[in-house]
């Protein structure tokens, strides 16, 4: 990540103890969590562990119970915030990429900048097509979303989030549902955003990714963030028990 | 105890080539297609044959014929019908605008959730009880006779105009459900993806949500036209002279119902292409999804 603007001082995301229950269950037990500037932060965790809660929470699709979350200073989970004006300082990327299959690969980028973000259609379509084109997907751009392998659909998912340069990113265990082969473009997507120092907070599966492009990891574990630090603290040489026992796991599947 | 994976027995027998065997199985399918349109052929003929002889030989055939299937009286009656037929047309045109509109507003204030639309929610699922409830022939009646008798200025008194309000009001009660449904159909994670890149929820709706929903209804849809296509002969009960009551005048004049076949015609002349219209785009999607 040597290229990538250093991170800054200025607090991106704050998040204070985030407690929601669906029902009797519950789902996150008080999360503190920060991503400044720049940053990237990876939440690993087991399957339910509330990774994808939490970022859903963040984008305001999920209402939270208690605590507060603060975009660029200011508390969004007020209940007389305006959720819509958050979610366009957002941008979400869904584990099963959730593209418009009724629309076309550009239409799906498009869609967000020109009916959320008012902008012009031809200024909209021209930055659409470059943004495509930078994650290998020129010439697909009048394709529906169901003639695209895995790893195109979830790159153009990418393209879609990013279009309208949001404040951060929320990835959703974006690799997922992709078979093992297709992994790597969009890995490579994410990558190609954090050189550019996009501020993202990511849930994962993938150790090997989040040790890359991650400047700190958090591990969630029955809806608390047990452990939180550099890559290389978290992942090399846990201090909680049910870290090192996850880590162990994976390792013993090779998923790291 | 037997091998857990016994060898493969060969794939081909000695001495045939991949090519041959190619050539096989082309020329056996081609022989198997020939038999089954020969069957297909075959048993046609014998029961379509069959019907026709039994008619053909029934003690009544000959009343019939004179009644039904009467050349003159149809040559004579079927401009008045074809006349009346184009109001039945017209009606149905301009009904079915109103109903998909009645319908698809229906079907949104059903599936919204805001707090607000509360009572109208629940005034739209007595208004689909109710209407989709009461036999359509019943409601041209109500409405028809019912309106006029209340002498209030201002509400129509035509019976075309309220023969047309009734079958509004039924048919967009069926549409309203089958709108609903293509609305529920479509999964919840796509209105989070619209949410999500920033949308508002009726802008969610309209570019994400109903697009989608309304492909997906299409065939249904073009079902309830093809009934509704024949349901506005009911407009003929309180007096609109459309296909269906001219060839009931004439009929009733001389005894003689080859204009109700003349009207049964005209019908299908209607329906039938919609309803093969309705298979090619069934079939159409499925070959999209298979």
């Amino acid at each position: 990540m040597s290229a990538a603007p250093k991170i800054g001082t200025s607090t991106v995301l704050e998040i204070r103890g985030v407690t929601k229950s669906f029902g009797e269950l519950e789902v996150l037990r008080g999360i503190d969590l920060t991503v400044r500037e720049h940053e990237a932060v990876a939440v690993i965790g087991a399957s339910g562990s509330g990774k994808s809660t939490l970022l859903r929470c963040i984008d305001l699709l999920e209402e939270i119970d208690d605590g507060d979350i603060f975009l660029d200073g200011e508390v969004i989970t007020d209940p007389s915030i305006e959720s819509v004006a958050v979610r366009r300082r957002l941008a979400l990327v869904f584990q099963a990429y959730n593209l418009f299959p009724h629309l076309s690969v550009l239409e799906n980028v498009l869609l967000g900048s020109v009916r959320a973000h008012g902008m012009p259609r031809g200024e909209a379509e021209t930055a659409a097509l470059a943004l495509l084109a930078r994650f290998g997907l020129a010439g697909r751009e009048h394709d529906r979303p169901d003639r695209l392998s895995g790893g195109q659909q979830q790159r153009v998912a990418i393209a879609r989030a990013f279009a309208a340069r949001p404040r951060a990113m929320l990835l959703d265990e974006v690799t997922s549902a992709l078979d093992p082969e297709l992994v790597g473009e969009v890995l490579a997507a994410v990558r190609d955003l954090r050189a550019e120092g996009v501020t993202m907070l990511i849930a994962t599966h993938e150790m090997s990714f989040a040790r890359e492009v991650a400047d700190t990891v958090g591990f969630l574990h029955e809806g608390r963030l047990i452990e939180l630090g550099p890559p290389e603290q978290v992942l090399n040489s846990p201090q909680q028990p049910e870290t090192q026992r996850f880590l162990r796991r994976l390792l013993e599947a090779g998923r790291v | 105890m037997a091998p857990l994976f016994p060898p493969e027995p060969p794939r081909e027998p000695a001495g045939s080539s991949g090519l041959d065997r190619r050539a096989e199985r082309e020329a056996a399918r081609h022989r198997q297609a020939r038999r089954g349109a020969a069957i297909a052929a075959i048993s046609t003929v014998v029961v379509l044959g069959g019907l026709a002889a039994l008619a053909l030989t029934s003690p009544g055939w000959p009343d019939v014929r004179d009644t039904f299937f009467n050349w003159e009286v149809f040559k004579e009656s079927f401009p008045d019908i074809l006349d009346g037929f184009w109001l039945d047309v017209r009606m149905f045109l301009i009904v079915e605008v109103a109903v998909l509109a009645l319908g698809l507003l229906v079907a949104l204030v059903r599936t919204a959730r805001a707090a607000a639309l509360f009572p109208l929610r629940i005034l739209a699922t007595v208004y689909t009880d109710v209407f989709r409830g009461i036999p359509t022939i019943l409601l041209v009646y109500l409405i028809g006779f019912g309106i006029p008798a209340l002498q209030l200025s201002g509400l129509p008194t035509e019976p075309v105009i309220l023969g047309g309000i009734a079958l509004t009001l039924s048919y967009g009660a069926y549409v309203a459900e089958v709108f609903r449904a293509g609305v529920q159909s479509v999964h919840r994670s796509q209105r989070d993806a619209a949410l999500a890149v920033g949308l508002t929820e009726g802008q969610a709706l309209r570019y994400v949500i109903l697009p989608q929903a309304v492909r997906r209804v299409g065939p249904p849809l073009l079902n309830d036209f093809i009934a509704l296509q024949k349901d506005v002969a009911l407009i003929s009960i309180i007096g609109p002279q459309e296909a269906f009551r001219i060839a009931q005048i004439q009929s009733a004049a001389d005894f003689n119902y080859t204009p109700l076949l003349a009207a049964a015609l005209l019908y299908l002349s209607v329906t039938v292409p919609l309803a093969r219209l309705l298979d090619i785009w069934s079939r159409r999607r499925g070959e999209i999804h298979a």
